[in-house]
């Protein structure tokens, strides 16, 4: 028995790893790779109003979206709405972290407070930020009102909507951030930390001058998963708390994809849509990989 | 002497600080606590509320009620249990493959699967992925729910990673013995992982119970939703606007996440950290 399983171990061993890649590979060629062709496809064809025939169109889904002022609108929306909540995100959390690894009394609690958010969907944080800003029972809301004079429909009116839309996202991203953040600034030694405190740089120019450059790496890989999180992610706060409204103005190209697709039966120009935001998706990856690689050699 | 005193200035700047934004931060939630406790006279008091003073317990009840939320936990959890599953056994294998093979292909591979990260299927391809399912017969199922999703690049880097810092000397004894690469995997490699075997879990658990969008399109009946859909339902089913109802229906959805975020919660830091960072 033991022979022959060594006789045949060769070319089994070399038959084995492939054995063990097909379960994975089958899932991303069947469930990622196909529809990613598919689209490509469906973006270049337009599909009669009853769906039973299709027809060659080249560019037209695109030359089309590009002209829709509509879905102009949802890209300058998403681009707003993307680096406003990242900026915030990445900076609050950045600061906050920073302040976690000081090691004062209650930092644990803090942490554990600040963290919570992580474990709540995307669905639920709109539904309780719906609920906070609700003009009769929220208590954001009320805070507002009593501190600022403000007393408006949050979800219904404009630019509120956008803020409220910034409140939920934050708030849901946040934690994610200041995980990794105070994972890096741990890492950075102390010895650095100790020298620029002897060298006479104040807090503040030490935390921004020193400790955030150290972190870029970390700063990155954030942005990225940000971006990733706020175009995509993001469709459950928008769902919930304004359904893209109102008249539109919160719709992002997520959204607007969603509504393109399986509301209004646009199949062509919503295939069409994917791409570009697959597009999208690839600029940022190889920005991302490009800056990425030239800080591995910078640290 | 100054030195001391302006670091205790800083110390208690930072604890103003730290204090204000945790409060903030934990507050929607205790909130969201308070209010699904609210009996329906009381939900519109003013000011309102913001500790529980009342237990009425019958929001819960009514939330149940009104969504069929036993029949969404369920889906909810068959659909969490069978994503976390297959991701965790079609990313040990594949990451043992990565790891312990040298075999030709392999950063193809790699890379293939790879550009996987960055190709969120289930919202950048919602259209061809539904039509996928629609000649499939998979739509309304829970297969079209979970199987999709039940590969993926992170979880096998992941176990990738873990698997290269076992020593190889592990694995070369194991082959003396006579242990076949199967018997290596199975009795060696995975009891030496169960650390971050739990980890992922927990990740991947949260991840799939969350999930908003894709359950969304490919669901046509109430019965097949998920609890994520079901307190979107609630909100549009309590047009009388009673928020006691609505944050019991969001306390149920969230309650088991955050059950286990606050009974793990170092393991959620860990593991998050460990399967973010690339080498």
């Amino acid at each position: 028995m033991l022979p022959l399983l060594h006789a045949g171990g060769v070319s089994m061993r070399k038959l084995y790893p492939y054995l063990l890649l097909i379960p994975t590979f089958v899932i991303i060629i069947m469930f990622i790779y196909y529809p990613a062709g598919s689209a490509l496809k469906l973006s270049l064809y337009k599909t009669s109003p009853f769906g039973n025939r299709t027809i060659y169109v080249g560019l037209r889904n695109f030359r089309q979206l590009f002209e829709d002022p509509e879905y102009l609108y949802a890209v300058r929306f998403t681009l707003i709405y993307v680096s406003v909540s990242v900026a915030i995100t990445i900076f609050m959390s950045f600061i906050i972290a920073y302040m976690l690894t000081r090691g004062v009394p209650g930092t644990r609690i803090y942490r554990t407070f600040l963290f919570a958010p992580y474990a709540v969907s995307p669905a639920i944080a709109g539904t309780l930020w719906t609920f906070l800003l609700n003009p009769v029972v929220g208590h954001v809301n009320y805070f507002f009102a009593k501190l600022f004079g403000i007393q408006v429909a949050w979800l219904t009116s404009k630019p509120y909507a956008f803020y409220a839309l910034i409140f939920a996202t934050v708030w849901k991203m946040l934690p994610f951030d200041m995980i990794f953040y105070i994972a890096s600034i741990q890492d950075v030694s102390l010895d650095i930390i100790e020298a620029s405190t002897l060298d006479g740089a104040n807090t503040m120019t030490r935390v921004w001058r020193i400790i955030f450059p150290l972190v870029s790496p970390i700063t990155f890989y954030l942005v990225i998963m940000n971006i990733v999180t706020t175009m995509f992610s993001s469709f459950a706060i928008v769902d919930v708390m304004t359904s893209g409204g109102p008249g539109g103005y919160t719709t992002n190209m997520i959204y607007k994809l969603y509504l393109d697709a399986f509301t209004f039966q646009k199949r062509g120009p919503a295939a069409a849509e994917s791409m570009i935001m697959f597009a999208i998706m690839l600029v940022v990856t190889i920005i991302y990989f490009s800056f990425a690689e030239r800080k591995v050699h910078y640290q | 002497m100054t030195r001391s005193s302006k670091k205790r200035l800083n110390t208690i700047l930072i604890e103003i600080v730290l204090i204000t934004v945790s409060f903030i931060f934990i507050m929607p939630i205790i909130l969201a606590i308070t209010m699904s406790l609210q009996p329906p006279e009381s939900v519109f008091s003013f000011p309102p509320k913001f500790f529980p003073t009342a237990f009425h317990w019958k929001n819960y009840v009514d939330a149940f009620n009104t969504v069929p939320f036993a029949r969404l936990i369920l889906n909810s959890a068959i659909i969490a249990v069978m994503i976390t599953g297959g991701k965790i056994i079609t990313g040990t294998l594949a990451g043992y493959a990565f790891a312990n093979f040298k075999f030709r292909g392999r950063s193809f591979a790699f890379s293939f699967l790879f550009a996987t990260l960055f190709l969120p299927a289930e919202t950048i391809m919602i259209l061809p992925l539904f039509n996928l399912m629609n000649k499939l017969g998979w739509v309304n199922t829970y297969w079209a729910m979970t199987i999709p999703f039940m590969a993926s690049a992170t979880n096998t880097f992941l176990f990738r990673q873990h698997f290269m810092s076992i020593p190889s000397s592990l694995e070369d004894s194991a082959r003396i013995d006579g242990a076949g690469p199967m018997t290596y995997f199975i009795k060696i490699l995975l009891p030496l992982s169960k650390a971050i075997i739990g980890g992922a879990t927990i990740i991947n658990f949260v991840y799939s119970w969350n999930m908003y969008l894709w359950p969304l399109i490919i669901t046509m009946e109430d019965k097949m939703k998920t609890v994520q859909i079901g307190v979107r339902m609630l909100i549009s089913a309590e047009s009388a606007n009673n928020w006691g109802i609505i944050m019991a229906g969001t306390m149920i959805a969230v309650l088991p996440t955050l059950l286990l975020f606050f009974t793990l919660q170092d393991l959620f830091v860990r593991s998050l950290v460990r399967s973010g960072i690339k080498e």
